[in-house]
């Protein structure tokens, strides 16, 4: 039986198609690459403006001149060409893509890498680059590779003080940065059942840090719920035994809390085997851990206490954030000494508002920890949300208690 | 598509942030990516890429899909990149840029000498020929136009 990449792509692993997008977007980064390119390219008109959508996510609001400028002209074309812009403050594209945007079983490509996060849909997401993306707005369609896939078996449920973002570097660890290069992830299983929306975003958003194309979930009635919450209605799919080029095994149950150590996302160690470790900052945010669960986790363990190191919590979009006042989540977030930037991507690549001096340890919710990543000579750790809070608070890498 | 040029050796899973930083990505000034290219990996790496060939190992360009990294290279004049495999999307990035990638295993050396022959599917280091991963049709189509830009006029 086919699995979802060929389901969706129409063809068996390994053949080339041309396949129609239903959604391509870009961001405040690309984008202007990709107009640039349409520009070259001397394409005035583009066939399915519907389907485009510009976020402005990675520097916002603009830090220099020069950003400003570039944004400037972006949004300008966004308003000639008919794209629907999403501006500074709306949010992470993925998560915007993710608030009621992409459907069970379309085709997706966002000029980002972590496009691959909308697979949580059972969608086929992947991402290109600019002139891809130019391309892909002239023409409505591009070319793909049918992957192979990688199946991520979950069974169990998770346990303790350990969330989605566990098993997330559990996989990459046990994957390795280039273990699912030209294929794509599927995590299937009985486990899958209970990880709610957002914690499948999380764990599809790192499938790239394995090389992966996309890392899909059958939509299920978890998927159709978290749908209708946004206005759109879909059907879940139904899972086929596909076949394989390998299996990842993960036992929920067996998951601890876990620390990716400088400067590779595949060197994963047992938080408390790097528990101590002095910090500089905390950041708290992105889009593989700014959902409002992960905010509403980490308000959980910081309410009613005080941080002990510069701790940065971005929310990954606006409704994030709305949702987060309503709730009183960001009250407690406030109150507990952080700083509370704008929904976006933040500091995590290090271009404005949270960049670290040389010699500086950052422990962050992030996905990649590459070195220099978040500024030149600064260290970083990539955990989840319950180890970010816990360590907020005492100031070095501490092991998350169930709250 | 042939070219030849001298051999710069790199390991596994280079990154792209390691190729161009995420603090020089705000400019449309190319000529910026190319100064700062390898900036963090090795700073007087930039000075030696004109008219060479990167061989690196696995997974060459991992991690962000910003279309600055194949540019950089492009621009401080490298010739071709080999790889024992890329990640997708810079590979991608390189065809739509004209920049020749061709997958092989070989064993490298700084400074030897490489040839290549993307029609004929080899890659020689130091007079030692191996097997190029083939490309598509239309992979190849675009490398030759000269990346995606010429190749979408020239089809229109």
């Amino acid at each position: 039986m086919s699995t979802l990449s060929e389901a969706f792509l129409g063809a068996p692993a390994g053949e080339y198609v041309d396949r129609e997008v239903d959604i391509a977007f870009a961001h405040d980064g690309t984008g202007v690459l990709a107009r640039e390119a349409l520009r070259e390219m001397g394409v005035e008109r583009l066939p399915h403006p519907d389907r485009l959508r510009l976020v402005f996510d990675h520097i916002v609001p603009a830090n220099t001149g020069t950003t400003a400028t570039l944004q400037a002209e972006l949004r300008e074309y966004a308003g000639v060409s008919g794209i629907a812009l999403s501006d500074a403050g709306g949010g992470i594209c993925h998560q915007v893509m993710s608030e009621g945007v992409v459907r069970p079983g379309m085709i997706v490509v966002g000029a980002d890498s972590h496009t691959c996060t909308l697979g949580a849909f059972g969608a086929f997401a992947t991402g290109v680059g600019a002139t891809d993306m130019a391309a892909i707005w002239a023409s409505g369609e591009t070319w793909f590779r049918v992957p192979e896939t990688i199946a991520v078996n979950l069974e169990g449920r998770l346990s303790g003080a350990s969330e989605p973002k566990d098993v997330a570097l559990a996989y990459v660890a046990d994957l390795g940065m280039e273990g699912a290069t030209y294929r794509a992830l599927e995590f299937v299983g009985d486990g899958a059942a209970g990880i709610s929306m957002d914690g499948r975003l999380t764990l599809s958003n790192m499938a790239v840090e394995t090389g992966a194309k996309t890392g899909m979930f059958y939509a299920d009635p978890v998927t159709v719920r978290y749908l209708a919450d946004h206005g759109v209605a879909a059907s879940p799919q139904v899972p086929e035994d596909s076949h394989y080029e390998r299996t990842v095994a993960i036992d929920l149950a067996d998951i601890v809390p876990l620390v990716a150590v400088p400067h590779r996302v595949d060197t994963v160690c047992e938080a408390e085997e790097v528990a101590g470790t002095h910090l500089d900052q905390v950041f708290v945010g992105t889009c593989t851990n700014g959902r409002y669960e992960d905010l509403a986790r980490f308000a959980r363990i910081v309410r009613g206490k005080k941080v002990a190191v510069r701790t940065l919590v971005f929310p990954a979009s606006r409704s994030v954030l709305s949702r987060a006042i309503a709730t009183g989540v960001l009250a407690d977030i406030v109150d507990a000494g952080c700083v509370v930037g704008s929904p976006g991507c933040g500091p995590c690549l290090g271009a404005h508002a949270g960049v670290l001096g040389e010699g500086e340890v950052c422990l962050s919710t992030a996905n990649r920890n590459f070195k220099n990543r978040m500024g030149v000579g600064g260290e970083i750790y990539l955990s989840s949300v319950a180890t970010a809070a816990a360590s907020a608070i005492t100031g070095v890498i501490t092991v998350p208690e169930v709250v | 598509m042939q070219g030849t040029g001298p051999a710069i050796c790199l390991g596994n899973d280079i990154d792209t942030d390691l190729i161009i930083a995420g603090r020089y990505l705000r400019t449309k000034d190319r000529s910026v990516w190319a100064e700062h290219v390898f900036e963090d990996l090795d700073p007087m790496l930039a000075s030696r890429l004109s008219g060479s060939v990167i061989v690196a190992g696995r997974n060459m360009g991992c991690g962000s899909s910003r279309e600055q990294a194949v540019v950089a290279l492009r621009e401080a004049g490298v010739v071709a990149v080999v790889a024992e495999s890329f990640a997708r999307i810079f590979f991608r990035n390189a065809v739509n840029v004209g920049l020749p990638v061709i997958e092989a295993s070989v064993a490298c050396t700084d400074s030897a000498r490489v040839a290549f022959d993307l029609d004929s599917g080899w890659v020689e280091v130091d007079g030692k020929r191996y097997p190029a991963r083939p490309l598509s049709e239309k992979m190849v189509g675009i490398l030759r136009a000269g990346g995606m830009v010429p190749y979408w006029r020239s089809c229109r």
